[in-house]
């Protein structure tokens, strides 16, 4: 908790604000950014300093319940990150979401990078309603899309040809929940890429054109290296998402046998946070995977930037 | 990619020959819209479909083709006659989350961005690293963090231990702060001190209607987000009569998970958790401003 209060104190001191361009003294703008800097605090840094309070902890004698009053916490460094670092089915989780992330982030930019090419095209019809049609699916939580999908996996039910595919097999399994995060994101990541597009100079394309560049040369020549950052940033949303499997794996979970309780990291650390009531080493895991999303983020950024400067050249 | 582009921008200076060929082009990237939005709506189509049979032709007719025996309404019937009517109460449920979580985190997001945005005060760079720091951090990650310590305090399992920590969105304050900075003007807001206007009064009737594009935006945003969340109120909440469509259609897949003679109730739930969402926002769509978000994040 004293690692909290150390955060707090760049809050405003709520009696003197003042810098000379503004206005002089006056508490309203620190009335309007205390509520976010409070419940930013208490919801989002607090837990997460909490969650590597725990992970440091262990409960000696007895098994260490959820608020179990009498059992007593006691510090044991790293012990719970080794354990967790050892475990061969951590990496093993973490190689199935890996699985999952390279097949699924892929397919999402590239498919979301065409149909954005195409909206964007002169000679396209329909655009209208494809557009809806592609985006329609966002609105569908993930839960629901996965019970959809699985509907249409089963082969009792599947539409898709289930009773010969084995959507539920071994090695179908990681194409069918890629599928369904796939199917729930191109939408949203086309719509921000078309509107990327949109707002490119026209003349560009204009002037292109004049130099007598097909359609085609144009989207890939011109607009493509263009909207590179915006596809960084897509990038971006998708490897966080990825690292944050749970929703479409865990759904799936009662009709495929072939998805187990810990079959990605997050839903090892929920079970081991409810199931097993190891709540250390869930904060242990957890925190793991808090640091391995934003190593990620930072390193997708890096590399993004370093790609559209080199494009812009 | 890397390589078709990388050639591309080498190539496009010199390479301005004359070719003309989209003549017989031109149906291909509609062709492509096409087979993108059949994928979508596809699985949709399907549910609407699966929704009129009962179980019995569920497994026994053609999948594409609906069946016209009443199916339907005995489907409705029978979930929203389940366990004395919870699935309406889920929905319920829903929608307070969402609304009530959207508007409020929305109302927190935009004042935090417009002060960011508009005035500078003691920390607020401060402030404004905190929270850029904070869109990094995973949200659904804290999910178990934040019921730990919830339990702690014996707060977990009601409304609030769902609404509260889905309050701030670092990412929408900075999308306010952003939007603030490039389209409440400095002029307007001396002119209107000049004419005597208090500070609260130029943030309420002038600096809030500015940013209700951003506003509006956020507002959406949330509201899906909440809508969609599970693993939150998955592990919030142990009382079914608490629990968002989300949690409650999974939870009926976990008891019916077995037997095959439920699966038309879990269809017509999926179905009627799928329609007025999918309505309210392909009617919404206008109001939309994605460009925000894309724009937002050139940090």
């Amino acid at each position: 908790m004293a690692v909290i209060e150390a955060t707090t104190t760049p809050a405003p001191a709520p009696t003197q604000p003042v810098r000379p361009r503004r206005r002089r003294g006056s508490l309203l703008p620190i009335v309007l950014v205390v509520p976010a800097v409070v419940l930013l605090l208490l919801f989002t840094i607090a837990p997460a300093v909490y969650a590597v309070v725990l992970s440091f902890l262990q409960v000696k004698v007895g098994g260490g319940l959820l608020g179990g009053g009498d059992t007593v916490e006691v510090f044991v460094g790293l012990a719970n990150y080794f354990t967790t670092l050892a475990d061969p089915e951590f990496w093993a989780s973490l190689g199935r979401m890996l699985i999952v992330a390279v097949i699924g982030v892929p397919l999402t930019i590239f498919f979301a990078t065409l149909f954005a090419l195409c909206l964007d095209a002169k000679k396209a019809r329909l655009v209208g309603f494809t557009r809806l049609a592609i985006f329609l699916p966002y609105a569908v939580p993930g839960v629901v899309a996965s019970l959809l999908w699985g509907f249409m996996y089963l082969p009792a039910t599947s539409p898709i040809g289930g009773q010969v595919i084995n959507y539920f097999g071994s090695t179908g399994i990681f194409f069918s929940v890629a599928n369904v995060a796939v199917w729930g994101v191109v939408g949203f990541n086309m719509v921000i890429l078309y509107t990327a597009v949109r707002s490119l100079p026209k003349d560009l394309f204009e002037a292109a054109e004049l130099d007598g560049a097909s359609e085609l040369q144009i989207a890939l020549r011109v607009k493509l290296p263009l909207i590179a950052p915006a596809i960084t940033m897509v990038a971006l949303f998708s490897v966080i998402g990825a690292l944050q499997l749970f929703n479409e794996p865990t759904t799936l979970k009662p009709l495929a046998n072939a998805i187990s309780s810990t079959w990605v990291p997050l839903m090892r650390v929920y079970t081991d946070a409810f199931v097993n009531n190891s709540i250390y080493e869930g904060a242990a895991t957890s925190f793991i995977l808090i640091i391995m999303t934003v190593a990620a983020t930072v390193l997708v950024n890096v590399i993004g930037r370093r790609f559209a400067r080199r494009e812009t050249k | 990619m890397t390589t078709l582009t990388s050639s591309a921008s080498r190539t496009a200076t010199r390479d301005a020959r004359p070719l003309r060929t989209r003549r017989g082009l031109h149906i291909v990237p509609t062709l492509i819209l096409i087979v993108g939005a059949l994928y979508c709506v596809l699985p949709v189509l399907w549910i609407v479909i699966a929704a009129t049979k009962t179980n019995d032709e569920l497994f026994s007719t053609p999948p594409f083709l609906p069946a016209f025996s009443g199916g339907f309404w005995t489907n409705m019937q029978a979930l929203f006659s389940y366990n004395n009517g919870i699935f309406g109460r889920w929905a319920l449920n829903s929608a307070i989350y969402a609304i009530g979580g959207g508007i409020l985190s929305t109302v927190v997001a935009g004042a935090a961005g417009y002060a960011l945005g508009k005035y500078s005060f003691r920390g607020s760079k401060w402030i404004f690293r905190l929270i850029v720091a904070a869109v990094l951090l995973p949200q659904i990650m804290l999910a178990i963090p934040q019921f730990l310590l919830l339990a702690k305090f014996g707060m977990t399992n009601n409304y609030a231990s769902v609404i509260l920590p889905q309050l701030v969105s670092p990412f929408a304050i900075y999308l306010c702060k952003i939007y603030a900075e490039a389209s409440v003007p400095d002029e307007i807001m001396e002119a209107a001190r000049i004419d005597g206007g208090s500070e609260w009064r130029i943030f309420w009737s002038v600096g809030s209607r500015l940013m209700m594009p951003a506003l509006v935006t956020v507002f959406l945003l949330q509201f899906i987000g909440i809508w969609n969340n599970f693993l939150l109120p998955f592990v919030m909440i142990n009382n079914d009569q608490l629990y968002p469509l989300t949690l409650g259609l999974y939870g009926l897949m976990i008891i019916t998970g077995g037997q095959a003679a439920q699966y038309s109730i879990v269809i017509a739930g999926v179905l009627v958790s799928i329609v007025p969402l999918a309505i309210l926002f392909l009617s919404l769509q206008r109001y939309w401003k994605i460009d925000l978000i894309s724009g937002g994040v050139k940090i």
